[in-house]
């Protein structure tokens, strides 16, 4: 098998679309394994990882430790603190002085955009960026794309419609790139003060009328809301917000009937998707959560797979 | 008597359209005449400038030097030699220090601490007491005890009245002040320009419009209160094309532009990978603003050259974007920068005597201050150009103290060779002499 001539995974939109090909074909090996009685394989026995999380994480840090675990890497999970406030050390000497213990891979989070480009400019490990303030997060993307891939069996001409706060969102970056470059169509929609400047500079289709929006959609993604942005005036209160822009059965009526509803999680019920969708046929939410361990075997692998040895 | 004879250079002093091959002759600190083909008086020492520039000492109007406060940052004997390195033989401090310009003793102090230094430096005082935007500072009293101008600079002066109480009040005793341009509510969090590259990058934008706001309402109170207003880097299209407007109203207002607006854009921020050397506020805008203010700067309507040399340690920047301070060193590079675009040709008419004016008889003006001019009787302030050294910026080099820069390792034509303020050589081919200056 390939892999990928490349040190890190810092964002989908410097990856090709080959590249994202390998990868999602890789991750389908990589969910066979998972669907064994005894889901580990010795690929990775004797690299090291580390996952450094600057910030929170449920889904991401127990996906990427069981990837881990899986391929019979060891991995060991630093929660770091990145205030800058706190006179403490720096990420550059952190990752260093773990680095040299053997960590031939580093996966982080952390709240500043690009802070993963400046930890790859600075170490010799790779870096995978598992989410870098409001810029990428690539892992999700892929995650998210490989979902859609199983489930409608490609990515080309499929209408997806992503909706809420992208602006703010590193989960939405990364599926605008990456979809796009497998040849879906993808639109946004959601109040515009929770659009990036420069919309075009995407290549998407924006609309405030979510129904609109969602018209013929073979897939919808809801994009989670944080609370602060109404606290910073970008919005007026989250019941208008789940009233406009929360998605749906009723919503849905003008998407197809057997569109996709995504949300990279944690959902707000209620708020930005309803339970009824969330919990319902049409729900691949769960199934993005497998995915998301099936991708990260596949990058470890395609990053780390025995070719430093060799 | 000491006497310095500088010899058949090619001598460029636009305040007095003066470009044509002459000798300069120094007698004790003053210019005594600048004429063809003097003859070497006895004693004198002698440069031979053939086949290069000689122009008025350059004067940079917007720099920082951290002292007191974080002279780990830089101080104003490294500041100053920084200064003579790239050629400046004046400069004008700001007041956010630590603590604060903004009484007499403040003022007193950066002038002691400038005396024997390797180039002028003019203390500016704050605008407002602790630049907090509530209390006018005692402008006055620090006119007085030598301020040059007034700037909160650094941070904007929030309150409109503000504004306008300052410079009304600072008409009366006939200093200008500087003003930096930013709604701080439009930029808050703001880490570039806002823009399609910010939203590529998830950095936190900040519109060109938080500067041509303040700067169209500044030039409103302008013409209310009358007085002198000076805007600092001015970054954006829209900014220059109100300054223009500005000045065809006839108002007394100055500008100014820095290298890196005049040379980068916020394209870099991307191509840098998140480069903190690129992190400066205004930010690096877009092409489009780029090629006004290059348009600004030959029409007239940006008047001076100015570096807001912003000193950092390499620590302060080697952090995550966001945690970075914002700023660009650029006391070392200001001049070979422009002088490597000049000879590039990349900008059509942009010729050496006006770049010349941009940072000599410009920021004197603008400042009132003495010098920027070879006219008999003037400081004895000397820049010597060679417009074909070849040079390469190598922060590790430099005399600052700092190293922030998103130039490092651009190989430039043109460099300043001799730095002389008040008749006594600075620097000599890039080597600041160790020593204390007179001035």
């Amino acid at each position: 098998m390939q892999t990928l001539r490349r040190k890190d995974i810092l964002g989908l939109e410097e990856i090709s679309a080959e590249e994202i090909t390998l990868i999602l074909e890789t991750s389908r090996s990589m969910r066979e394994i998972m669907q064994r009685k005894i889901k580990k394989v010795p690929t990775l026995r004797g690299r090291s990882v580390l996952n450094l999380f600057y910030e929170p994480s449920t889904r991401t840090k127990a996906s990427f430790e069981l990837a881990q675990k899986y391929m019979s890497s060891d991995s060991v999970s630093v929660a770091g603190s990145s205030s800058s406030l706190i006179k403490g050390e720096t990420l550059k000497d952190t990752v260093r002085n773990v680095e040299i213990m053997g960590i031939e891979c580093v996966i982080m989070r952390h709240p500043v955009s690009g802070s993963s480009h400046y930890l790859a400019r600075n170490v010799e490990a790779s870096v995978i960026n598992a989410g870098d303030g409001m810029h990428e997060h690539p892992t999700q993307g892929l995650l998210d794309m490989f979902t859609i891939w199983e489930k409608k069996g490609r990515l080309e001409e499929l209408k997806v419609t992503i909706v809420g706060d992208i602006r703010h969102s590193r989960v939405a970056r990364s599926n605008l790139w990456g979809l796009q470059k497998m040849g879906s169509e993808v639109v946004v929609s959601g109040p515009p003060t929770l659009m990036p400047p420069d919309l075009d500079v995407f290549g998407v289709k924006y609309y405030t009328d979510l129904e609109e929006a969602v018209e013929g959609a073979d897939v919808v993604m809801a994009l989670r809301l944080q609370q602060e942005r109404q606290e910073s005036g970008l919005f007026p209160s989250m019941r208008e917000y789940a009233e406009l822009y929360g998605i749906t059965p009723q919503k849905m009526a003008r998407a197809k009937e057997d569109a996709l509803v995504m949300h990279p999680g944690p959902m707000n019920r209620g708020i930005e998707i309803s339970s009824e969708l969330a919990d319902g046929p049409r729900s691949v939410v769960l199934e993005q959560a497998a995915s998301g361990v099936a991708v990260r075997m596949a990058l470890l692998y395609l990053l780390l797979g025995g070719t430093k040895e060799q | 008597m000491k006497q310095l004879l500088i010899k058949g250079g090619r001598v460029i002093d636009p305040a007095r359209s003066y470009d044509q091959t002459a000798d300069v002759l120094i007698t004790d600190g003053i210019v005594e005449k600048v004429e063809p083909a003097l003859k070497t008086p006895t004693g004198a020492e002698e440069i031979d400038a053939a086949g290069l520039v000689v122009t008025p000492g350059l004067i940079d109007i917007h720099v920082h030097l951290r002292d007191p406060g974080q002279e780990y940052k830089e101080d104003i004997p490294s500041g100053a030699r920084a200064a003579a390195a790239g050629g400046f033989t004046a400069v004008a401090v700001m007041a956010n220090t630590d603590p604060v310009g903004d009484d007499p003793s403040m003022i007193g102090y950066v002038r002691r601490k400038a005396s024997g230094a390797a180039a002028r430096v003019y203390p500016i005082g704050a605008l407002t007491r602790g630049l907090e935007g509530r209390e006018m500072a005692e402008l006055g009293r620090m006119k007085l005890a030598g301020a040059a101008a007034f700037s909160d600079d650094g941070r904007p002066v929030k309150s409109g009245m503000m504004m306008r109480n300052a410079l009304h009040y600072a008409s009366g005793i006939g200093t200008v002040v500087i003003a930096h341009e930013e709604d701080p509510y439009l930029s808050a969090g703001g880490m570039m320009h806002e823009g399609t590259v910010s939203s590529v990058l998830g950095l936190r934008g900040i519109p060109s419009a938080a500067e041509e706001a303040m700067i169209s309402r500044d030039l409103l109170i302008l013409k209310i209160t009358g007085g002198r207003l000076h805007i600092a880097h001015v970054s954006s299209a829209g900014s220059v094309e109100m300054l223009r407007r500005a000045k065809a109203e006839g108002l007394n207002v100055t500008a100014e532009v820095t290298p890196h607006h005049l040379l980068l854009t916020d394209r870099l921020v991307k191509n840098s990978g998140y480069n903190t050397n690129t992190k400066v506020n205004p930010p690096l805008r877009t092409e489009n603003d780029r090629q006004a203010l290059w348009s600004g700067l030959l029409d007239g309507t940006i008047d001076a050259i100015a570096s807001d040399h912003a000193p950092h340690h390499p620590d302060d920047k080697d952090v995550e974007y966001d945690f970075a301070p914002c700023g660009i060193a650029g006391l070392e590079t200001t001049l070979p920068l422009l002088l490597d675009e000049l000879s590039s040709g990349r900008v059509k008419d942009f010729f050496l005597p006006l770049l010349v004016e941009k940072l000599t008889s410009a920021p004197a003006r603008i400042l009132d201050l003495p010098g920027g001019t070879l006219e008999a009787g003037s400081p004895g302030d000397v820049t010597i150009i060679d417009l074909d050294r070849e040079f390469i910026i190598d922060p590790e080099k430099w005399y600052s103290k700092s190293r922030n820069t998103p130039f490092a390792g651009k190989h430039l034509k043109g460099a300043p060779v001799y730095t002389i303020v008040g008749g006594e050589i600075t620097m000599k081919e890039g080597v600041v002499a160790e020593r204390e200056f007179q001035g």
